[in-house]
């Protein structure tokens, strides 16, 4: 109603930062209305006494900054980019986006680029480019990387916790065993096959480009391997096009310029196969996030708008595209490891409003039981919890997810999020699946 | 193919769950999708049903007004039987969390300034402060937590000629928080009593404790075992605890939120939580669909009945610009005066036109268009988006969104069995 008391007034846009690049963050900034349901949302304000929180990092900080010639306050590298007070504000203000850039600002004006934190935060951001290279030597790198004397070091010089075990590296990635299986046209050939066993039109237009981000290239190729037979077994056609880093974790470290350089050739490459009428889909929850809300938010490329309108989850793609409910409903799922299932739901889920799909989408499947537990945070938020100085933040943050965990039937956990089943894994000892995982052993 | 139910709500206020609810008992099946928060956690926790009569008066008995009350008034609309089944709802949802249901009178309760406020139902946690009590109270307030002076609290309360002495003081919160911390920080602290938080606050509070036999706290004692952290206090202090409702943010709206939520995912309803931006029709009058965006995508959500329940301004149920107040989702229409002008009056208090807008139903809650036609066969509307009411001025806002979306979930439920 602020416009409203004041009739005559009439807009004008403040840039925040010289350039014309940056976005624009006065209309998120005059919206606040200092109701405070951000703070009651963020999951670090909960733990940590020190830590400002939403209200403060965006809009007030803002303000201070245009009022004054302030610098960031340093509190925002305790943001974890969760963004559940994005999805919280009552007004719509852009929280994450202010959060963002903010960050950024610290990063490029506060922190030295000789300091310890600025390359362990640019090593852990760059996950994509130590993944490449374990990954040509897994088992090595599996070995050294969780080899004793080697993670004390790497806490004591880089501030990288060693309380944690680093995930292993696949010995096949998904891209090689893609190509075993004779990549795109292989895939067209399954599809057509699908098509026709379904009774469907064997050339009917049924594209998809696949984002399989980094972890399950790398990490847990199960992931993608169950998402291209889904998807096959529903006669769809896929692709792998060329792909760096969603870009996510350098947000979180304040990294802009890196994301935006792996930004545009996945714009470019996923552009291109939007153009010729491909929906983008992704198995990660913020890889999502980011091709469809980040991007368009922070950057400034051409055709960001249409990858983001295009850009799908992929079971909800499939959930709208296709009766994926009613074929689940009529299937069945033997493996007992799957029977009873602990789900959590990433905050990043959360934020594209998916945070319900995937216990609705099991609820009449035979054989599968999945349990919410609860809807907190797991406090790991990508790289987060891999820093020394915020291990212990991130595993109060997590307590609730594994008290509920420990309380729900079953040792399995399930969740959308890499990262999410890191941390699950770490406080449970549970096996973590992903939705996509159990699709596959329903309708495959 | 598609995501499909037999009623759809849209926003997820006390309005939007309450008819969730409603449809879903009637054996429909629901799904209620809302963007980001409902104004609860900003609300006092206090659920009003009519404080005051048009005229001003406050009033002991809500039921004894509604004769009073204009014609599209959304009381009105719906009939005391009406507001009654909301409460009965609101009743079954809150269980042992809230106090009220034994009459039908208006309760009395302190607020954090030190007003007193006419009320339906209360949190269980604010029994003990009732106005109407004559034990004198002692108002305890944390050096920290600025939004609550307990001095000036217990002052104005006097003044407002409340039966009982009341006394205010301050002390400081064990752990000494720092001065901005979250209200949910002092609740946590006393939930997890690690530190022993509850005795030291207690051991605190007995220094100043005169033998009042009540002691009023900030309603910040515990989200998630506020019972406990009260009987730990009251042990301590041999006084009866009670707490007093505070601004935003408001852990007595969000401990009814979560209650609310409970008995939404015990009925079976799915929530999503994304905004609604378009709809479909049938092109024969109906709605068939709510079209839901998805940072990016726009997914139409079939169903046959479908319930708006947005909120007003605050909510943003309705949108206002220089030119109008829109309804933005189904395009309702809302009446209001051609000059923006004559949207507010010029003495600051008193009742402003603006707080009345919303879209324009008929007793059955469907809305109607500028000629008095309903929109469509299969939409009804509930809470604040419903114009013709002021529900800060007289005190009604949770008890409309009970009594209409109770109604409007049901006959929603109804038309689709
Ligand atoms: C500051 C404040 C204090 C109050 N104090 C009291 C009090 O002391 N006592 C009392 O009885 N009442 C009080 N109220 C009123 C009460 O809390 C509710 O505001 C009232 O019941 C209205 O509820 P509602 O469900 O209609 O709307 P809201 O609570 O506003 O809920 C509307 C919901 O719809 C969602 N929504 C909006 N647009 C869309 C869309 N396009 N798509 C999907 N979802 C959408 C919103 O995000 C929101 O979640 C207070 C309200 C406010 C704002
Ligand atoms: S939730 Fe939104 S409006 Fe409320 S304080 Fe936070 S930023 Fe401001
Ligand atoms: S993104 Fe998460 S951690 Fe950061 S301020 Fe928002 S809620 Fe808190």
């Amino acid at each position: 109603m602020s416009d409203a008391e004041s009739p005559s007034d009439d807009f004008e846009p403040i840039e925040v930062f010289p350039d014309e690049e940056t976005p624009d963050l006065r209309p998120g900034a005059d919206d606040c209305y200092k109701c405070s349901t951000c703070d009651t949302n963020c999951p670090v304000a909960e733990v940590d006494d020190d830590f400002p929180g939403p209200k403060f990092q965006g809009p007030e900080q803002w303000r201070l900054k245009r009022k004054e010639d302030a610098s960031v306050d340093d509190s925002i590298s305790k943001c974890s980019n969760c963004m559940r007070c994005d999805s919280a504000c009552p007004s719509d203000v852009g929280l994450s986006q202010m959060h963002n850039t903010a960050r950024a600002e610290y990063v490029e004006e506060e922190l030295s680029k000789t300091s310890l934190t600025y390359w362990r935060n640019r090593i852990l951001a760059n996950y994509r480019t130590s993944a490449f290279l374990a990954s040509k030597v897994p088992r090595i790198a599996n070995f050294a990387m969780n080899f004793g004397p080697a993670r004390w070091a790497m806490e004591k010089t880089l501030g990288v916790t060693s309380e944690r075990e680093f995930p292993e590296f696949a010995t096949e990635t998904f891209r090689e065993w893609w190509e075993r299986q004779g990549g795109a046209d292989g895939s067209r050939e399954r599809a057509r096959e699908a098509r026709e066993r379904r009774g469907e039109d064997v050339d009917a237009d049924k594209r998809v480009a696949y984002f399989h981000g980094c972890y399950a290239n790398y990490n847990t190729p199960e992931v993608a391997k169950s998402l291209v037979r889904v998807f096959e077994h529903f006669g769809y056609e896929l692709v792998v096009p060329e792909q760096r880093c969603s870009g996510t974790p350098m947000f979180a470290n304040g990294m802009l310029d890196d994301a935006e350089r792996h930004a545009e050739v996945n714009v470019s490459s996923m552009g291109d196969l939007i153009e010729q009428g491909y929906d983008a889909i992704a198995s990660c929850t913020s890889c999502s996030m980011a091709l469809r809300q980040e991007y368009p938010e922070l950057f400034d490329i051409d055709g960001i708008e249409d990858v983001a309108e295009n850009t799908w989850e992929a079971l909800e793609y499939l959930r709208v595209q296709e009766d994926l409910s009613g074929e689940l409903a009529g299937a069945e799922v033997e493996d007992e490891h799957l029977a009873s299932l602990a789900y959590h739901a990433p905050c990043h889920a959360r934020n594209q409003g998916l945070d319900g799909q995937a216990l609705e989408l099991f609820d009449d499947l035979a054989g599968v039981d999945a349990e919410d537990v609860g809807d907190s945070c797991s406090g790991i938020s990508g790289t987060y919890g891999w820093k020394e100085e915020k291990y212990e933040t991130s595993m109060k943050i997590g307590e609730e997810m594994f008290d509920h965990m420990e309380d729900a039937e079953g040792e399995v956990g399930m969740t959308e999020c890499p990262t999410c089943a890191m941390q699950m894994e770490h406080g449970t000892g549970y096996e973590i699946r992903h939705p996509l995982e159990v699709v596959a052993a329903a309708l495959t | 193919m598609a995501i499909e139910d037999d009623v759809l709500v849209v926003g997820g206020g006390v309005a939007g769950m309450t008819a969730a609810l409603a449809a879903a008992d009637e054996g429909a099946s629901v799904r209620l999708v809302t963007k980001k928060q409902s104004t609860l956690r900003h609300a006092s926790g206090l659920v009003d049903v009519l404080g005051y009569a048009p005229d001003g008066k406050l009033l002991a008995d809500p039921f004894d007004a509604l004769t009073d009350l204009p014609a599209d008034h959304p009381y009105a609309l719906v009939g005391a039987e009406a507001i009654r089944a909301g409460l009965e709802r609101f009743d079954a949802v809150a269980g042992e969390l809230y106090r009220g249901g034994h009459t039908e009178k208006n309760a009395l309760l302190p607020t954090h300034g030190g007003t007193v406020k006419p009320t339906a139902r209360y949190p269980a946690s604010a029994a003990a402060g009732l106005a109407s009590d004559d034990r004198d109270a002692l108002l305890v307030g944390f050096e920290t937590l600025t939004d609550f002076d307990a001095p000036l609290a217990a002052e104005h309360l006097e003044a407002a000629g409340v039966p009982f002495d009341a006394r205010g003081a301050t002390v400081s919160f064990p752990g000494e928080p720092r001065a901005d911390a979250k209200v949910t920080r002092y609740a946590h602290a006393l939930d997890e009593d690690a530190d022993g938080e509850r005795g030291r606050l207690a051991a605190r509070v007995a220094r100043v404790h005169d033998g009042e036999p009540r002691v009023g706290f900030p309603a910040v004692l515990g989200q998630e075992h506020p019972a406990d952290v009260r009987a730990a206090l009251e042990a301590d202090l041999d006084a009866d605890v009670f707490e007093v409702p505070m601004g935003p943010p408001s852990l007595p709206g969000i401990r009814l939120e979560y209650a609310f939520r409970a008995a939404l995912d015990d009925a079976g309803v799915h929530t999503v939580r994304r905004p609604v931006v378009d709809y479909e029709t049938d092109g024969e009058g109906r709605l068939s669909a709510a079209v839901v965006e998805r940072n990016g995508q726009h997914i139409p959500h079939y169903a046959d009945s479908f319930v708006l329940a947005t909120g007003g301004l605050v909510g943003k149920g309705l949108d206002s610009d220089r030119e109008a107040v829109r309804e933005p989702v189904f395009d309702c229409h809302v009446p209001q005066p051609e000059d923006r002008y004559d949207w507010f009056r010029d003495e600051a208090f008193g009742e402003q036109p603006y707080a009345r807008f919303g879209v324009d139903v008929g007793d059955d809650l469907r809305p109607r268009d500028e000629d008095g036609r309903i929109e469509f066969e299969n939409l009804r509307a509930a809470g604040s988006v419903i114009g013709g009411y002021d529900f800060a001025t007289e005190c009604s806002g949770t008890g409309v969104s009970l009594a209409t979306g109770d109604a409007a979930g049901a006959a929603a439920g109804a038309d689709t069995q």
